[in-house]
């Protein structure tokens, strides 16, 4: 049992939480655009992020910096998320929610192997985002990298809402997601609002991917999976369908893992993603649209 | 005359399925009748999903854990406590039909994203568990009832006896599996057809209109996931024997949950022969994508993209293709 606090060392574990719980936030933002936007879970999300995150990586073979890489990435990946909605998603427009998802399946399974094809297996490393040095900080050494990626996840959420909030095409995407056929009816091409959410959900994916990468030191084509895992699970723990529970969610989610491996031992690294399941199962129990999602009311 | 009709043409195609089965392996080589005695394992698992999706709407991203459990309960019973491993998969079906019940508890609750979730941690979790329970499980090395129970694992040696002829093991398998699909298909075609079925679909079609005519819609719900469990595990009990009497917890991952949804879907869900189709698809594509290149994860993109094609091309999957197709026939008559 612990006996003294160790108060630093929940600061620090604290810290490194929401480092990982801003990078599950990114990507948890990304399903909730998705999914008000179509009804639909991407399941392909985190594979687009890898997809990225290696075009990034290719990038910084041919000379590039990491930010100038990040910033080129960013831009295609929001072109190239248009596009794919344009050839995948858009002949199933019409087709139930459950079709749309398998197609994402599909999809999955396509960048997956793409990504094998393209770069083969064997692992690349990623040069860092943030100085690695550590920064003090009232006496407690903080990871700038841990900071970094906090900053970035935060800023990356508030361009999002400031987009959604204040400029019209926001206004459109949202009106659009609320009521498709009132929507088409004031003007707005539903469809192309549709291609926008993805593009934005796959820029936001490669945000992820290029802020995760890093420090992993090494990381293969199958790197994204848990964190898509963790991203679906903050998304549904905060609400699927509130930008902001999502954001919430994931990062009570990433201090709340880093925890549980840190001071609960006998969870161990096999049963950390069960546990962490398990108890937002327990919540959902409770809350079942999430923590800030709305109640759906449905007329008969 | 209609209902004749209908009644007759389901009769001609359920013997024109069952004359199949049984013809069928005179013409598969020795290891084509294994890899359709896997998809034959498959076909039940997803008969059973269709039932929890295709009839009475709720997701489940958790079938490969109630295969898991069924898979399980074959091979402890089998390697530990001296049964018979056909005797095992009765049993088999009633375990994960508990599990499977337990697993339709959050669907009184929860519904669309929130559900397939809870029924995804299910799946995620399962591998975990069965390493962590190791002295019952065999850890991540898995139960091997060929080194354990082999006079008890029918077949291990190479042919089977049976009705005083002798039967080789894969074509034996392929009859087991099948026929055990064709049976249970009958059953679940006679159960979406009456009373219970109709509750099904209408918690489906309306979840407050069918409250509001009376239906218990979180008893039906339940129900559905048990029924479905008890499918899920006769499948994984069934899934041991053809995989060389082995399992382990990497047999069950989460991407075998995910592959069920997919062959459910691709196969049409809300229709039985659809589900054949779904399970040769998932059994056999891989292969034939494999066969196309083999560089690393050129396989996966053959895959995924014949699921895509499949989903843009016929959205009500190769069932409902079948359907339009026998349709112009059965109204002619």
């Amino acid at each position: 049992m612990v006996f003294a606090v160790d108060w630093a060392g929940v600061a620090q574990q604290v810290v490194a939480g929401l480092s990982s719980g801003g990078i599950y936030a990114i990507l948890a933002v990304a399903f909730v655009l998705i999914y008000r936007a179509t009804g639909v879970v991407n399941f392909a999300q985190g594979e687009l992020a890898m997809f990225s995150t290696f075009v990034a990586w290719t990038l910084t073979q041919h000379g590039f910096g990491y930010w100038p890489a990040f910033v080129v990435t960013v831009l295609a990946s929001f072109a190239g998320g248009i596009a794919l909605e344009g050839v995948v998603i858009r002949p199933v427009e019409r087709a139930s929610v459950l079709t749309i998802a398998i197609v994402t399946i599909g999809l999955f399974f396509v960048v997956n192997g793409a990504a094998f094809w393209i770069w083969s297996p064997e692992v690349k490393s990623m040069p860092n985002a943030f100085s690695t040095r550590p920064i003090r900080i009232a006496g407690v050494a903080f990871s700038i990298s841990d900071l970094g990626i906090i900053g970035v996840s935060l800023l990356a959420v508030l361009v999002l809402w400031l987009f959604f909030r204040f400029t019209k095409l926001g206004l459109a995407m949202r009106a659009a997601a609320l009521n498709p056929e009132s929507s088409r009816l004031t003007g707005i091409r539903v469809s192309w609002t549709i291609a926008l959410g993805w593009g934005l959900a796959t820029a936001l994916g490669a945000v992820a991917g290029l802020m995760a990468a890093p420090p992993l030191g090494s990381f293969d084509q199958n790197f994204m999976q848990p964190i898509l895992l963790y991203a679906f699970a903050g998304a549904v723990l905060g609400g699927i369908d509130s930008a902001l529970g999502a954001v919430i969610g994931s990062l009570v989610l990433g201090v709340f893992l880093n925890l549980l491996g840190t001071y609960v031992s006998w969870v161990g690294t096999d049963l950390r993603q069960a546990a962490a399941l398990a108890v937002i199962l327990g919540v959902l129990l409770v809350r079942p649209a999430g923590l800030l999602g709305t109640t759906v009311v449905r007329r008969v | 005359m209609s209902r004749v009709l209908r009644v007759a043409t389901g009769v001609a195609i359920a013997a024109a399925a069952v004359a199949l089965v049984l013809v069928l392996p005179h013409w598969l080589s020795d290891v084509k009748a294994a890899e359709f005695a896997r998809a034959g394992c498959f076909f039940i698992a997803i008969l059973g999903l269709n039932l929890v999706t295709g009839y009475t709407g709720q997701i489940s991203l958790g079938h490969g854990a109630l295969m898991a459990v069924g898979a399980y309960t074959t091979a402890i019973l089998t390697a530990d406590h001296g049964f018979r491993d056909l005797w095992t998969i009765p049993l088999a079906g009633l375990v994960a039909m508990a599990a499977g019940f337990a697993l339709g508890l959050p669907a009184r609750r929860l519904s669309g994203l929130y559900l397939a979730l809870a029924t995804f941690a299910f799946a995620v979790a399962m591998p975990a568990l069965l390493k962590r329970f190791s002295g019952l499980t065999g850890g991540s090395q898995g139960i091997n009832l060929f080194d354990q129970a082999l006079n008890r694992s029918t077949g291990a040696l190479g042919h089977v006896h049976v009705l005083g002829r002798t039967v080789a093991t894969n074509d034996f398998l392929f009859y087991l599996t099948w026929g055990i699909g064709l049976v249970l298909a009958g059953a679940a075609w006679l159960l979406v057809r009456g009373r219970i079925g109709r509750a099904f679909r209408a918690v489906r079609d309306s979840e407050v209109a069918a409250a509001s005519s009376g239906i218990n819609t979180g008893f039906y719900k339940t129900l559905a996931f048990g029924i479905s469990g008890f499918y899920a595990g006769v499948g994984g009990s069934l899934f041991v024997l053809v995989s060389n009497w082995f399992v382990s917890p990497s047999t069950f991952g989460f991407d075998k949950s995910l592959l069920l949804v997919v062959g459910a879907v691709v196969g049409g869900l809300g229709s039985l022969a659809g589900m054949a189709l779904g399970a040769l698809f998932i059994q056999f594509v891989p292969g034939w994508a494999a066969n196309l290149s083999n560089a690393p994860g050129a396989p996966s993109v053959f895959f995924g993209a014949a699921i895509v094609l499949v989903m843009i091309l016929l959205p009500g999957g190769l069932g409902g293709l079948l359907r339009r197709l026998t349709e112009p026939l059965t109204r002619r008559l």
